[in-house]
């Protein structure tokens, strides 16, 4: 995409990320969620978009994450432990002093992205013998798996699920402390990502997309691009599910591993927008929340058949999203035209080609 | 005086009951071009296969640059400086081709190139001038798959060089390509040997492009290592006429 189009992009978002809340505080949480789903979407679009590995299973990172991140908050300034904690099945209520929930909710949001990244480190090394649809289903199976294996574990609850901490202050401030979360974990991710494509890493993961046994012959070290892609995904999700537990107040395996909602949202989100770009990723989160959040509200009871509809168009007629469309219905506008400027013999001769 | 930079001893290779390669043995000189010629389905490509780490060969030895690399698998004997094309041409096809050059370049442990590294400067400049070197420098900005086959077939070529290789295989480079074009890729085939200094193993079916640009050349037949000579001595060998070239 050209320069002034990014520019005029980011003063949108950032209008719309600094103004949403104050103009309409209602729906601070809503829209949080948005940059939730923002991130989802682009860090899905690392391996699924980018690198052409569609994981179903990054899920698992954002339940992972959102239980780590409990165990360290509880843990760190609760003397039982996590396990006195949740047998006690919410009767013990410690009263937290506001440094202690802020200490405790950093250390929490760090522990859990480290536990992803480490988490994916671990699945790489045996998930990457897997291609295509093995890979999806593959993931799929972690995400299952980890969810299954969450709730046998009376250490952190079982399926009774954790109470997280009380936010020391009030509701409205509540809001905007996770807003801005999830809008500052966002921003991170879409720039840390956009770096990541302008250099060699960006064009590997293509390359790998395109054909990984020719990138494989070419010599690239596919799998360390492949771990770094999911290391990077990973870590972001891990994160992000601490700040989502704490929003949600309580966890347990249907908050932490929503595949059929969140796990499969960002990919449909991704597909939306157009994969494999850096922006389709974002349209595709916005424009599905505002549609599902728009259902939601006034199409109740249809608002699955509503979602239903929209991703059978966008699979249907548009399969490479929003931006993958207009890139095929304005290629100059994406810098793909023949340089009118050179006319070397030599040019020419290339194209002639049959 | 023999300085063999691929060094290819009694290798065997078998597809169930197929055998592909029985017994072969042949040697690349460094800094040479060396043809590969023979019937379809003798085993060319196979020993391509074989050279490059593509599948495991059932026996001999396969040495390059003076290390033993039957063992080794087709990244590492990448890395250590030895690429092939494929006769199928094989591009990243959703890339423009700047960046296809761009991710081309070698990743060889001496080489400058990093995982973060950005992609301006010296390694957009070479890449442009290859792409110029190649004839595609006007389209480098159009997706890749969307070029003409032979216009794809000087990118995957374009591509090979940018990685600098010691040596590069190249399966049937001029197949599929116009009668004008061939003569100004042998030319460019040539210019890549002599002035980057890149060994160059070819198999092709076109004789006139073989017996012009090779210094040595290996006949198969059936899987069999046939004959081997300078262009001349092969074109006049009974066996080779009989099995390949016809007797006219």
């Amino acid at each position: 995409m050209i320069k002034s189009n990014d520019v005029m992009a980011y003063g949108a978002l950032g209008v719309l990320g600094i103004l949403g809340p104050i103009l309409f505080p209602d729906y601070t949480l809503s829209i949080a969620y948005l940059w939730m789903m923002v991130l989802m979407a682009c860090t899905w679009d690392t391996l699924g978009g980018q690198m052409g590995y569609n994981s179903l299973g990054n899920i698992t990172f954002f339940g992972v994450g959102m239980y780590v991140s409990a165990i360290v908050q509880i843990s760190f300034f609760y003397d039982g432990g996590v396990g006195e904690y949740t047998s006690a099945m919410g009767s013990i209520k410690p009263e937290f002093t506001d440094s202690e929930y802020f200490l405790g909710l950093f250390w929490g949001i760090l522990a859990a992205s480290v536990a992803g990244l480490v988490l994916s480190v671990l699945f790489s090394s045996f998930m990457f013998g897997l291609r295509g649809p093995y890979f999806a289903i593959g993931s799929l199976g972690l995400a299952i798996a980890a969810a299954e294996l969450t709730i046998t574990i009376d250490y952190v609850g079982g399926a009774s699920g954790i109470s997280m901490p009380l936010f020391p202050g009030d509701i409205e401030f509540r809001s905007t402390f996770f807003y801005m979360l999830c809008f500052g974990a966002a921003v991170i991710a879409h720039f840390l990502l956009r770096w990541l494509y302008s250099t060699q890493f960006g064009l590997a993961i293509n390359a790998i997309r395109d054909d990984e046994d020719k990138a494989e012959a070419m010599g690239i070290p596919t799998l360390v691009y492949k771990r770094i892609g999911w290391g990077i995904a990973a870590f972001f999700m891990g994160g992000i599910g601490a700040i989502a537990g704490n929003m949600a107040g309580f966890i347990d395996k249907e908050v932490a591993y929503p595949v059929p909602t969140f796990g499969i949202f960002m990919v449909a989100m991704v597909l939306l927008g157009g994969k494999g770009t850096l922006w389709g990723p974002v349209l595709g989160a916005i424009i599905f929340h505002v549609i599902k959040e728009t259902t939601w509200t006034y199409l109740l009871n249809l608002q699955w058949v509503a979602l239903g509809l929209i991703l059978i168009v966008n699979i249907v007629y548009f399969q490479q999203g929003i931006m993958g469309w207009l890139q095929a219905k304005f290629p100059e506008r994406f810098g793909i035209v023949v340089d009118p400027s050179t006319t070397q013999v030599g040019s020419r001769q290339g194209g002639d080609g049959q | 005086m023999s300085d063999p930079i691929i060094n290819v001893e009694n290798v065997s290779k078998s597809y169930g009951g197929v055998h592909a390669n029985v017994d072969i043995t042949m040697q690349v000189e460094r800094g040479s071009i060396t043809g590969i010629i023979g019937p379809n389905g003798c085993g060319k490509t196979t020993l391509f296969n074989s050279i490059v780490g593509y599948h495991p060969i059932d026996q001999g030895s396969i040495q390059f640059d003076g290390q033993e690399i039957s063992k080794l698998r087709v990244g590492d004997i990448a890395r250590l400086g030895m690429l092939r094309t494929f006769q199928q041409t094989r591009i990243y096809s959703k890339m423009d081709c700047v960046d296809n050059m761009q991710i081309s370049v070698s990743h060889r442990p001496d080489s400058k190139s990093s995982i973060f590294a950005s992609r301006k400067g010296e390694i957009r400049d070479r890449a442009e001038h290859l792409l110029e070197f190649v004839g595609l420098y006007s389209k480098r900005n159009l997706i890749s798959g969307d070029l003409s086959f032979g216009q794809q077939k000087l990118l995957e070529l374009a591509m090979a060089l940018m990685n600098e290789p010691k040596a590069l295989l190249l399966d049937e480079p001029t197949a599929g390509i116009n009668p004008t074009l061939i003569n100004g890729l042998i030319d460019r085939l040539r210019r890549a040997n002599e002035e980057l200094g890149i060994t160059l193993c070819v198999i092709e079916h076109n004789m006139r492009v073989i017996m012009n640009l090779a210094s040595h050349i290996y006949c198969l037949s059936n899987g069999h290592m046939l004959a081997d000579g300078k262009p001349a001595e092969l074109q006049n060998d009974q066996r080779v006429i009989d099995a390949y070239l016809g007797g006219h």
